[in-house]
């Protein structure tokens, strides 16, 4: 059965992927939107540098945050004025990874959303007196929902299911740091066949229903095609 | 009309390959037809009166300045009601909140136009708890209209709005249009290059081409470019074909020509004996007759095959013609369809009243 350890690391896993999807959503709205609809040749720049989590080796990744965020890092200075403390082996650490991780996961959904509407149902409504923010509330957003869901169900299940990084940034702290993934790895590492059953098992069943309800309900509202 | 109210604008706008730059002026009444070939730049002039794409110059409607060097007014702040050419409702709402969309973000005291009047008015009072993807081509533009009325705008623009719909919709639509015209004090941009509905909706005529104001004038005044073009702008209204000039008869002054082994008479000096010129003629202008018709003024009769009939509500019937001339388009009435007992294959006689020489 589960130990309290691995309940630790399943309830930190959703924690950990819930926080990071929302911090995405918040980020990732304004960015997409952009990238949609600017016509600045940075852009360019911009849509590779979002999408290479896509191709990067996750440890590469890691490897990166982990000096950014160490101790000698750039920005330990900045965090220590501000009262914190080492961010590497911490779960602000491991957000900060995921946010950089499932970026691309949020992002592109998201900007293909927006792409979708396109620029006509955004001048009717200029026409028909809403102001740039109304028209992004009452149009985009409802429009863009297929998009939005997406991008939810990608970004959460994609730091759920996130490894490399982990390992290199936030280590293996019970409670702390380790999440399900590590915490199957340490089981496997300890030839505890049964523990990494019920855990895989666990988080097979969770992406499963995660998956399934989200379709379930992009089915629903699937009435609008844009 | 004690102060004239007066639109001025002066606007100029460069995109690859296309320049837009017009000056004009015009009494802000009625219905004032923006006309002129495809690729014009009518839609662009729409899209710049509403803000939807900025030019450089200025632009007045009335005593309030919408643009000029140091002003612009955004699209949303304008009080414009904007038709677009294909269908624009919102798809996440119902027809009634499409509707309210405007309505609703115009101050209470600035709502001239109720919702009533409009769903009347347009007659889509049956339509309001539908989504907009379950409605046909006519009924959303009828929608998008009422929808654009609801604003009380001070200017409505439209841009060819019927123009993507089939000919039974745009017949069906028709009316809703004249209506609009006649019953409410909005004065109406309608950009459009097809000549009939100019003819039936419009006051006064704005003719551009090539990104310029060519002319413009009372409608009365202008029916002759519209007629000028409008056989340039393909209308599917008009046939054309080739004839060769035969003779001409200075007596009378009359040119005698030549096509599919039928004998055609045009009035005038059309081409020197020999050549070969292209003849049209408006579906209008074609009538039926089960006998030939003697002892008359008509100069020009053939004999035809009816081909397939379409309704055009709500009076109307378009039967293609079999001819000598190759195929025709005629208009006749369904009370003549009935009355003749008209049906496809039938041999009739065909009167053309009025033959138009092409440059």
């Amino acid at each position: 059965m589960l130990q309290e350890n691995d309940i630790a690391a399943i309830w930190l896993t959703l924690k950990l992927a819930g926080i990071t999807t929302s911090i995405l959503l918040v980020l990732g709205t304004p960015l997409a939107w952009w990238m949609a609809r600017t016509r600045c040749r940075l852009r360019v720049v911009v849509d590779a540098l979002v999408s290479l989590p896509l191709v990067l080796p996750p440890t590469v990744l890691g490897f990166y945050l982990l000096i950014a965020l160490g101790s000698n890092g750039p920005f330990s200075g900045l965090v220590k004025a501000l009262g914190g403390s080492n961010l590497a082996f911490s779960f602000t650490g491991l957000v900060i990874g995921s946010v950089f991780y499932s970026l691309p996961f949020v992002v592109q959904p998201l900007r293909d959303a927006f792409v979708n509407i396109g620029q006509r149902p955004l001048e009717v409504a200029a026409t028909l007196r809403a102001s740039p923010w109304d028209q992004f509330v009452s149009i985009v957003l409802p429009l863009a929902r297929p998009g939005y869901l997406t991008a939810i169900v990608l970004g959460f299940a994609h730091t759920v299911g996130e490894f490399g990084v982990v390992l290199m940034i936030g280590g293996n702290i019970p409670g702390e740091t380790q999440v399900l993934s590590i915490a199957i790895y340490d089981h496997v590492e300890a030839l505890e066949y049964g523990q990494a059953h019920w855990l895989s098992a666990a988080l097979l069943a969770l992406s499963f229903i995660l998956l399934l309800s989200v379709y379930t309900l992009n089915r629903r509202f699937s009435v609008v095609h844009v | 009309m004690n102060t004239e109210q007066r639109m001025e604008v002066c606007l100029r706008h460069e995109r690859e390959n296309f320049l837009l730059d017009v000056d004009f002026s015009v009494s802000c009444r009625g219905v004032i037809a923006i006309f002129g070939p495809s690729g014009c730049g009518k839609t662009t002039l729409l899209r710049l009166i509403a803000g939807l794409e900025q030019g450089q110059g200025y632009l007045k409607l009335c005593d309030e300045v919408w643009q000029d060097e140091t002003v612009f007014i955004p699209t949303h702040e304008r009080p414009i009601g904007y038709v677009f050419q294909e269908s624009s409702l919102f798809p996440h709402l119902s027809v009634l909140r499409n509707l309210l969309y405007g309505y609703r973000r115009i101050p209470y005291r600035q709502r001239h136009v109720k919702l009533e009047h409009a769903v009347e008015l347009l007659g889509i009072g049956h339509l309001l708890q539908r989504k907009p993807q379950g409605l046909s081509g006519g009924e959303r533009q009828r929608v998008a209209i009422a929808r654009a009325l609801l604003t009380s705008p001070k200017l409505l623009l439209m841009d060819e709005p019927i123009s993507a719909l089939d000919q039974n919709s745009k017949a069906e639509i028709m009316p809703y249009l004249q209506r609009l015209h006649s019953d409410l004090a909005i004065p109406v941009l309608y950009v459009s290059h097809a000549a009939d509905e100019v003819a039936q909706l419009a006051d006064h005529l704005v003719l551009m081409k090539n990104g310029r104001v060519e002319s413009q004038g009372s409608i009365n005044k202008m029916r002759k470019h519209l007629h000028l073009t409008s056989h340039i702008s393909t209308s599917d209204e008009s046939t054309g074909f080739e004839a060769t000039v035969i003779d001409y008869d200075d007596a009378f002054h009359i040119t005698y020509l030549e096509a599919g082994g039928v004998r055609l008479s045009v009035i005038g000096i059309v081409a020197s004996v020999g050549e070969s010129v292209e003849l049209s003629i408006n579906a209008e202008d074609i009538s039926l007759s089960l006998e030939p018709i003697k002892d008359s003024s008509i100069l020009n009769m053939i004999p035809v095959r009816l081909g397939s009939m379409a309704e055009r509500k709500p009076a109307h019937v378009q039967i293609s013609l079999d001819s000598g001339l190759g195929p025709l388009l005629a208009h006749t009435t369904r009370k003549s369809v009935k009355e003749l007992v008209l049906h496809p294959g039938k041999e009739v006689y065909a009167v053309l009243h009025n033959l138009t020489v092409m440059n």
